[in-house]
């Protein structure tokens, strides 16, 4: 006897709010729509309680002028410039020392994680000394530390170290003669473009060589030598349309040059070496996720352990080290705004310390304050997401 | 079902947010506390610090326990909030703090688009300069192309660039958050020079590791009256916060201290003195205080004279001079309307 007999029509369309795709999208809008309202009514309520306590408000504040001197500018600014500039400069100067910490972070963590795994008993144990003391110690101390080493290390203006009378060290920072580039110096830069194309060119080339007949090519050498020859013969043949602003000192300080203060290379170097820490257990940890199978086969055909480390382990270590890395980059991107506690100049020094107290306009310059280290936060992880996804492994 | 409990929940858990955030005005509110939560600076010697048991000594903090004993005849129903130079209007604005008292220098600026009001000027400064002896400087006008520490959001940062800029001379700023890291790098040879109000170089002074080898240059480029600060929209607090301050310059201008406060109210005959210590007169009616409102401040806390020469003058280390922070009639500026 058949259970089912249900004399050849089809099952009857449930009703409309039993369907589990009907619950699910009202339930949804419904909550989008109370999120918004939420939203609506915090802003609402801020701006009804800022008139009632007779606050301003409004972006109006960043056409008004500064009024204040910056130490550090990577594009002009004078004191009357306005608020609206003072932001520019501090994101400016938050993007430089991180791109800067980033690299150096990286650099030091690869080492120190690749050290820690070292046959060698001894360098093994100084790596993990490294990883486990600057680890454990908060990064705002770390930063006094270094800055009031340098600070108190370092001479004053008047007796600095001087390397050949061009480059002088002392308290107030290291001064470099800075270049200025005469008419005539763009047949440099386009030399440099060039030389740049030629080398991926070639790298492309000598690649694909060696897929098609294992003979290797001497890329590394090669390009150097291009890299700095061709633009070196431009240089010559342009008439050397370059010449130097020597530093030299004048009154209490030295004139003229590059100064790289003191602030950016103690928070230099306290953000690399913190977030290095953190980034060489990422890099041994990727490292000791490779089955060690890939080494012993690596050996068993001869090559030589810095061969395998390079062309076999890393790569797929790779895999597992990436994620974390992102982590540690947006840390070390975000924990640049410590900045204010030895006087270096980035974005929340500047912006949200003091144009936020000269203007008194706290809701308005928080909020461009977030939404900055928002977007260059989800940058930096978009980037590196992409990068991962190239990396990652294909499955046949 | 699950969903529907969730969304709820998250909904009634938002709800205190939809409520105006601030009805009351700060006078009731402050009566229902019970104290005074008062904004005041880190620590700078001479107007807000703590001594080594805790107790906040100042002639800004003298301003805060003056207010206390007049709503609450105990000058210590206070709070103290420690505020760096970048919170203290947000802090004051939000109503963290009821009152700000807090070396603040009152400008346009501040009094008409931030919301707040000042409600008197209890240290006429201005801003001066700190060399290093050793650096040979004796005028502010050989200080071309020097750095100089400062702190960060202050008026100290607009005033030197003012002066510059007039003088056509050239500077390096190095902005800290607080005073006494500014003070640490100008000990450190970080700067060649300190910029600040100065009564806080002197006070800065003492903390560096040769007190006697810093010397400040007489110049003093800015105005800076400092005063305390409330918000706008209660006129009631506004009036206590400022007849406080006034009570204790009149009752220096009268002779009346906290010695011989008791002993006059027993006897006087003056009518001056009998109006401030609430024997006739108005007493405390206007404000909504008690009748000897302004004989509790005298007692509790003392006058002008004594408040400033305890915390920032001889009975100091910092050992200021009263300047023009004297009387009106004894060569200063300090003027309080009559009480009557």
């Amino acid at each position: 006897m058949a259970a089912e007999e249900n004399s050849g029509s089809t099952p009857a369309k449930a009703a409309l709010w039993r369907r589990p795709v009907f619950r699910s999208t009202v339930f949804q809008a419904l909550l989008v729509l109370a999120i918004i309202y939420i939203g609506n009514t915090l802003l609402n309520n801020t701006l009804y309680n800022l008139e009632q306590r007779g606050i301003s408000t409004g972006f109006g504040f960043l056409d008004v002028e500064a009024g204040f001197g910056i130490v550090q500018t990577l594009v002009d600014y004078q004191e009357t410039d306005t608020f609206g500039r003072t932001f520019l400069v501090g994101l400016l100067n938050t993007l430089l020392v991180s791109f800067l910490g980033i690299i150096f972070a990286t650099i030091i963590g690869f080492i120190m994680g690749v050290a820690r795994l070292s046959k060698n008993w001894l360098v093994a144990r100084l790596a993990a000394i490294y990883v486990e003391t600057f680890r454990n110690i908060p990064l705002l101390l770390q930063i006094m530390f270094w800055y009031f080493i340098v600070l108190n290390k370092l001479p004053s203006p008047r007796q600095s170290y001087d390397f050949a009378g061009t480059i002088f060290l002392n308290k107030r920072g290291l001064s470099i003669p800075s270049p200025i580039f005469e008419t005539g110096f763009w047949i440099v830069s386009v030399a440099i473009v060039l030389a740049i194309a030629i080398i991926i060119f070639i790298s492309r080339w000598a690649r694909a060589r060696q897929e098609r007949t294992g003979e290797q090519f001497h890329t590394f050498y090669v390009s150097l030598a291009i890299l700095i020859g061709l633009p070196m013969l431009a240089f010559i043949a342009a008439g050397s349309p370059l010449s130097w602003e020597m530093p030299a000192l004048r009154g209490f300080n030295f004139r003229g040059g590059f100064v790289i203060i003191p602030e950016l290379a103690a928070l230099l170097l306290a953000l690399s070496i913190y977030t290095a820490s953190f980034i060489a257990e990422a890099v041994r940890s990727g490292i000791l996720a490779v089955s060690h199978g890939q080494t012993e086969a690596a050996f068993a055909l001869g090559l030589r352990p810095s061969f395998t480390l390079r062309l076999i382990i890393i790569p797929q270590a790779l895999r597992v080290i990436i994620p974390q890395l992102t982590s540690q980059y947006l840390n070390l991107t975000k924990n640049s705004s410590l900045a204010t506690a030895v006087g270096y100049p980035d974005l929340v020094a500047v912006f949200a310390g003091t144009t936020l107290n000269q203007t008194g306009q706290a809701v308005e310059v928080i909020a461009m304050t977030m939404a900055v280290y928002l977007t260059i936060s989800l940058t930096i992880s978009a980037y590196m997401n992409w990068y991962n996804k190239k990396k990652q492994l294909v499955e046949r | 079902m699950k969903k529907i409990y969730a969304f709820t929940s998250v909904v009634a858990l938002l709800a205190p947010v939809f409520t105006t955030a601030y009805a009351g005005a700060t006078l009731d509110s402050v009566k229902s506390k019970g104290f005074v939560q008062c904004g005041v600076n880190t620590g700078v010697a001479g107007f807000a610090g703590t001594d080594d048991k805790g107790n906040w000594t100042g002639i800004d903090v003298d301003v805060c326990r003056a207010v206390a004993s007049a709503l609450f005849a105990d000058a210590d129903k206070v709070k103290y909030t420690p505020l760096t130079a970048k919170e203290r209007f947000t802090a004051l604005q939000s109503g963290e703090i009821d009152v700000l008292s807090r070396n603040t220098t009152w400008t346009l600026t501040r009094d008409s688009s931030l919301g707040l009001n000042f409600a008197g000027v209890n240290y006429y400064d201005g801003q001066g300069f700190l060399v290093k002896k050793n650096l040979g400087v004796k005028s502010a006008t050989e200080l071309d192309g020097a750095s100089f520490c400062i702190q960060a959001g202050t008026t100290t940062e607009l005033n030197l660039t003012d002066y510059f800029r007039a003088n056509n001379m050239t500077y390096t700023p190095i902005t800290f958050d607080k005073s006494s890291e500014t003070a640490a790098a100008f000990d450190a040879g970080r700067c060649d020079a300190l910029t600040s109000d100065q009564s806080q170089l002197y006070a800065l002074r003492i903390q560096l590791k040769d007190p006697e080898g810093a010397v400040v240059l007489p110049e003093i480029i800015s105005k800076e009256p400092l005063g305390p600060v409330v918000r706008q929209g209660d006129d009631e607090w506004f009036n206590i916060v400022r007849w406080s301050l006034f009570a204790m310059i009149n009752a220096e201008e009268l002779g009346v201290t906290s010695k011989n406060v008791d002993e006059l109210a027993a006897n006087t005959k003056d009518p001056n003195i009998r109006r401030l210590l609430g024997q006739e007169g108005i007493k405390g009616k206007g404000l909504g205080l008690s009748d000897t409102w302004a004989a509790n401040i005298v007692k509790q806390v003392g006058n002008y004279g004594e408040i400033f020469e305890k915390n920032v003058g001889q009975g100091s280390p910092l050992k200021i001079d009263r300047g023009i922070n004297q009387l009106w009639n004894k060569g200063g500026i300090q003027y309080a309307p009559p009480i009557r």
